[in-house]
């Protein structure tokens, strides 16, 4: 048995999405908020049960395409009107339509950069050591089996009640997560 | 015949609407005739063309649908079917036009297409080849439509898979059929109106237009049934497949856009007399402010709207924005054809709204009803999710 100190959470597992999602509504009415769920595919109204709130990515990912396509176009305008004014083919220097594509090109670029990394800082990976891997065969989560942790950090936790709780939900196993 | 569900209830009345609607514009359509018969063909052409794009796109977005699968397309199903069963009347509200085709085509008129350098595009404009090739479009659209509608009709009666894999096998062809007819028949009806001027992209352009403008016919019917079953029931309480049709358009508006500025740049660029003259033509006398809507309202406005979740997410926004999209569909397609009448300046005579006003309540009658023929949602179809059993399902006769 290990001490509550050093104890991650209680980690139920089921054997299919709907007994998991019906968990993660009991467990999120009973009051439980810090926990998560960990299945092999999405699964539809799981977020919402776990209480994921909608992040800043989003707000950040368009920062980013903006700044993409603002510097895109003046990156553009720069030097074809102020640093190397040429003339082609009598076109005047300010050519907006010749600057689009690479003006739409590089808020693509930059939106998608600032998602993959935004997404990265935000998740704090790359993540080398995770409590919840110490869960017994919890490498099933990637192939056929849904698991829903309650974490110890949560107000409402309680070695023995959540471990009850759990239980009621008939769960496959529960079993605790060292730190 | 078991009592009328809800949502056949209000499909009845908008029949009856529609139906109203297209008789009297019909009637001041006819009227119109008589008077100008020069305008007349020419706000039916633009009626049609309209009309038409809406079936063609339901077309190209079913066999999408059979090919990819999706939730999307179970939902819009049955009335992307019902709006294909309208090409074969289309195809005779069409004959009229290929009897007045010299009151719109300049090159009908003797020594339009003069000199050496025009001798293929006089061959290709003929009437009996321009004529021959329209029946063959026709004919091909329907075959498609016919088939399309009785594997569907097959799939719901019959246990066995033979027609969902019929349907997979036959959607890749039947979509490379449809590019190129909707090409060359937009290359035939709409970019010979300037016999001079040609674009490869041309009938892309029109083909992704199509697309938008079915995707928007079918999400406004369903959102307009949101409250009744069975769409309460698969779209009630799962905004995330709101969230997906929402992208399907955000989708469509901006390959609309990107097809569309692909063209212009490269005409711009090239700068040559023969290809800007069709631009020189709708952008100038007032047609520019005509584009420049085009480019605001029917890209960054849908566009930036429709990149925020909540929005796709509620159904009265969205249907006001499919409703909007459509209106600007048609405001593309006079920009398109109206300067090749008037390249001076900025006109829209009353038959150009009243036109499409009138074939819209006798299309939309035809595709209500065909609608009404059938469950709202398919039966047997393997991409159905799960929670099909809905108040009111009708079994399987």
């Amino acid at each position: 048995m290990i001490a509550q100190s050093q104890l991650y959470g209680l980690m139920a597992e089921w054997d299919n999405p709907d007994d998991l999602l019906y968990a993660a509504q009991q467990a999120s009415t009973e009051g439980f908020r810090h926990m998560d769920a960990y299945t092999p595919f999405p699964v539809e109204g799981l977020p919402e049960a776990v209480g994921c709130r909608p992040t800043r990515l989003p707000f950040l990912v368009l920062c980013g395409g903006l700044f993409g396509g603002v510097g895109g176009f003046f990156m553009q305008y720069y030097a074809n009107v102020h640093a190397y004014p040429l003339n082609v083919g009598g076109r005047p220097f300010n050519s907006w339509p010749a600057f689009v594509p690479i003006t739409f090109e590089l808020t693509i670029l930059c939106a998608a950069l600032t998602a993959v990394f935004g997404m990265l800082i935000a998740n704090g990976l790359p993540m080398p050591y995770h409590p919840v891997f110490n869960a017994p065969h919890f490498e099933r989560a990637s192939r056929n089996r849904f698991f829903l942790c309650i974490e110890a950090t949560d107000p409402h936790f309680d070695r023995s009640k959540t471990r009850q709780f759990l239980e009621n939900l008939r769960p496959q196993s529960v079993s605790e997560v060292p730190c | 015949m078991t009592t009328a569900t809800p949502a056949q209830r209000l499909l009845t009345r908008s029949q009856r609407t529609a139906l109203t609607v297209g008789v009297a514009g019909a009637l001041a359509s006819i009227v119109g005739a008589f008077f100008n018969p020069d305008q007349f063909f020419r706000s039916y052409l633009i009626a049609l063309l309209f009309w038409l794009g809406i079936a063609l796109g339901s077309l190209g977005l079913l066999m999408i649908y059979h090919l990819v699968g999706g939730t999307w397309g179970f939902i819009l199903r049955r009335i992307l079917e019902a709006a294909t069963l309208t090409l074969p009347l289309l195809a005779l509200v069409w004959l009229p036009l290929a009897l007045g085709y010299q009151h719109i085509y300049p090159w009908a008129t003797a020594g339009a297409l003069a000199g050496a350098e025009a001798a293929h595009r006089r061959t290709y404009l003929s009437f009996p080849f321009w004529f021959g090739r329209a029946v063959a479009y026709w004919l091909i659209w329907s075959v498609i439509a016919y088939v399309l509608n009785r594997l569907s009709r097959l799939q719901d009666q019959a246990a066995t898979p033979v027609p969902t894999a019929r349907l997979v096998r036959l959607s890749p062809p039947g979509l490379i059929l449809l590019v190129l007819t909707v090409s060359f028949a937009w290359i035939d009806w709409v970019m010979s109106l300037e016999p001079d001027w040609y674009s490869t992209i041309f009938g892309f352009i029109a083909l992704v237009g199509h697309g938008m403008a079915a995707l928007c016919f079918a999400l406004i019917v369903v959102l307009l049934l949101i409250d009744r079953e069975p769409f309460a029931t698969l779209l009630g309480d799962k905004p995330s497949r709101l969230n997906d049709l929402g992208n399907l358009l955000l989708t469509f508006v901006m390959l609309w856009a990107y097809t569309s500025f692909s063209q212009f740049l490269i005409i711009w660029y090239g700068n040559l007399q023969r290809e800007t003259v069709w631009y020189r033509h709708r952008m100038a006398g007032a047609w520019e402010y005509v584009a420049l809507a085009l480019i605001v309202l029917h890209f960054f406005v849908p566009f930036l709207l429709l990149l925020s979740r909540s929005i796709k997410r509620r159904p009265q926004i969205l249907l006001g924005l499919a409703a909007g999209l459509l209106l600007m569909h048609l405001i593309d397609i006079w920009w398109q054809v109206l300067p090749a009448f008037h390249p001076t300046g900025l006109s829209l005579h009353w038959q150009d709204i009243v036109a499409p006003i009138a074939l819209g309540g006798l299309w939309l009658a035809a595709s209500l009803w065909l609608i009404q023929r059938r469950p709202l949602l398919a039966q047997r179809d393997p991409h159905a999710p799960q929670l099909v059993a809905y108040a009111g399902a009708e079994p399987a006769t």
